[in-house]
């Protein structure tokens, strides 16, 4: 709340967020006015958190301030699960107070929720309440100010827990107030339950921008509106960014003069995608964002100018600079370490650690995984080099372990990535009698190639214990919907049909 | 004054400026505005910014001490400058970050 306080106080009557479907709009002072009504609905609901289902409208922005008015975490959900999860996490969150669209709303009546509205109830008594003023907000940093469903690749859903602190340190390390001058306009097309939904939220409210929402994205509706609106700032996860390109296939450039800036996280970039993307935005500056839900958010950058270097460089140790998610931002430290624990050099491949003011680490009835100096695990592979740019390999979890020898997937699927007619691949460790693991994989081909062929290529580059001794031809890979590969069904799947041929 | 952690929030007792600390140094250090002691309560002391300590506070800025050790960021705005340990605290510049989300 005092982001939003401090941005009315500095340009109330700016346009703060724009339904681009519904056509709707509302400006910082109303944004506030809403927050109030709706703080003060929420405080006489008797729940204790406030639960919101629903794709980017006006109604995520006011519930977002109108919980954190009434002190109560905003806990988003993903309209994308099935009836029964939902259900599931509902009643983790219980006494909830509800706001949905229109078509779940039938589905709610559980003893889980005191109180519910669909969106336009929500959107009415907020818009058009007295605006009396509710209560003050509590100031106190240790408020829980969000709860986020973590996307649980490798197992059921965590709730990572946001104090008001750790968000409000995000922001005031990352943003500067009243950054952004009358010309800027965002677009939010990442949806409201992801960490970076929120983090959208709250850095264009600190900048001052004018904020559009795209509630479903398609490759098309981006494009339109980022020319419709002269969209100047814009944050994609990979696979939006892999079918704006592909959208775009047939043209030369992208025809967005306004776009100043594409950022881009939340999954494994692959470098074609990229270098295409900045072929075809050549006055767009790009930003590669790493970061958590358990750390509010982005933590390394990689910026403009490094992406440029990296492009324009002719040998392979410059271009390779484009793989990297970056450096620290300021505030935030990074540390590379073995299974033991020890701190290792530049170069050397461990599990990253992170310690910042913004670095929450807790999960709602695990407690902080943090240790007594701060630091956090993230369970993500990677390396620094020696200038201190991180690069990624993955999920701690998915490293295959051979004979006793670590190897990770994305070292082997960037080497086949290179290989033309390989379109997409997934490697993957499964039990092998003989060896602990054994490396298998699924390639999407974008033309005829045989598995030894393959094979050999890996053979031609790599140590032999890299080779797959197993490759099955998929038509897609299943990911998440925010472009995370869900490695535990491509080895459960492989697993099924490898002991069908057995 | 209590002591200051990140996050403590002070008022000014003779203008409208409010501040949060950012960065707190290791040892109490007495933060002024208009020339009066901060508060961490609600109310002011009926007193006016003092004449030479009158250039104002603007909303959104950084500022720290001389040291560096001290840094508040300032959420209201008002009449009265601030100061820390005995001396004019410094704007800070703004950060130059690319955009991330």
């Amino acid at each position: 709340m005092m982001l939003l306080e401090m941005a009315v106080a500095g340009y109330g009557d700016r346009v703060a967020f724009v339904d681009a479907e519904a056509q709707q709009s509302i400006t910082y002072q109303g944004l506030f006015d809403a927050a109030s009504n709706a703080a003060n609905d929420l405080r006489t609901s008797e729940a204790s958190r406030f639960a919101i289902l629903d794709v980017s409208n006006l109604a995520i922005p006011i519930g977002l301030f109108a919980s954190s008015w009434a002190g109560m975490p905003y806990v988003p959900i993903s309209y994308r699960l099935t009836d029964d999860e939902i259900d599931g996490l509902v009643e983790r969150v219980k006494p909830a107070y509800l706001v949905t669209d229109e078509d779940h709303i039938e589905h709610f009546h559980t003893e889980s929720i005191v109180r519910w509205h669909s969106r336009s109830e929500f959107l009415d008594l907020a818009r058009n309440g007295s605006a009396n003023g509710a209560e003050p907000w509590s100031m106190d940093g240790d408020d829980t100010a969000a709860l986020l469903f973590t996307s649980g690749t490798t197992g059921a859903p965590k709730a990572a827990v946001l104090r008001q602190r750790h968000l409000v340190s995000y922001i005031l390390g990352s943003v500067d107030f009243m950054s952004a001058d009358t010309s800027e306009t965002a677009l939010i097309c990442v949806p409201p339950y992801h960490v970076a939904g929120i983090a959208a939220v709250l850095s264009s409210v600190y900048s001052g921008r004018r904020a559009v929402q795209l509630a479903n994205f398609t490759p098309e509706a981006w494009i339109e509106l980022a020319r419709a609106e002269e969209v100047t700032t814009a944050f994609v996860v990979p696979t939006m960014l892999r079918r704006i390109v592909e959208e775009l296939e047939h043209e030369h450039h992208a025809q967005m003069p306004h776009l100043q800036s594409l950022s881009y996280g939340g999954g494994k970039m692959p470098l074609p995608v990229i270098e295409r993307a900045m072929t075809l935005f050549p006055d767009t500056d790009f930003t590669n964002a790493y970061g958590l839900t358990e750390t509010s958010s982005t933590i390394t950058v990689l910026g403009p100018d490094d992406h440029r270097k990296a492009a324009a460089s002719e040998d392979r140790a410059g271009r390779r600079r484009l793989a990297s998610v970056g450096v620290p931002l300021p505030g935030i430290q990074i540390e590379i370490r073995d299974d033991e624990g020890h701190v290792l050099g530049p170069h050397e491949h461990g599990e990253i650690y992170v310690r910042g003011e913004q670095v929450s680490g807790e999960y709602e009835g695990i407690g902080r995984l943090t240790d007594d100096e701060g630091w956090f695990p993230t369970r993500d592979g990677g390396f620094l080099d020696d200038e201190g740019y991180l690069f990624l390999e993955g999920r701690a979890d998915d490293v295959i372990v051979r004979g006793g020898e670590n190897m990770s997937p994305g070292e082997i699927e960037d080497v086949m990535l290179t290989h033309d007619a390989v379109g997409d691949v997934a490697i993957v460790g499964v039990p092998d009698e003989e060896w602990g693991e054994a490396v298998v994989g699924v390639v999407v081909l974008k033309h005829e190639a045989t598995v030894g062929s393959l094979q050999q290529w890996v053979r031609d580059r790599m140590r032999s214990s890299r080779v797959p001794e197993r490759l099955e031809f998929w038509d897609e890979l299943p990911y998440n919907e925010t472009g995370k590969l869900l490695r535990r069904e491509v080895r459960a799947r492989l697993t099924e049909s490898m002991e069908k041929n057995a | 004054m209590g002591s200051l952690t990140p996050g403590t929030r002070l008022k000014s007792t003779v203008c409208t400026t409010e501040i949060m600390v950012i960065t707190a140094p290791p040892d109490d250090i007495e933060i002024k505005c208009g020339g009066e002691p901060m508060s961490q309560g609600e109310d002011g002391n009926g007193g006016s910014v003092h004449q030479d300590h009158a250039d104002g506070s603007v909303i959104g800025k950084r500022y720290t001490n001389e040291e560096g050790s001290l840094e508040v960021l300032c959420v209201k705005a008002g009449e009265g400058s601030l100061w820390a340990g005995g001396a004019a605290m410094k704007v800070k510049d703004a950060t130059k970050l690319p955009k991330t989300d």
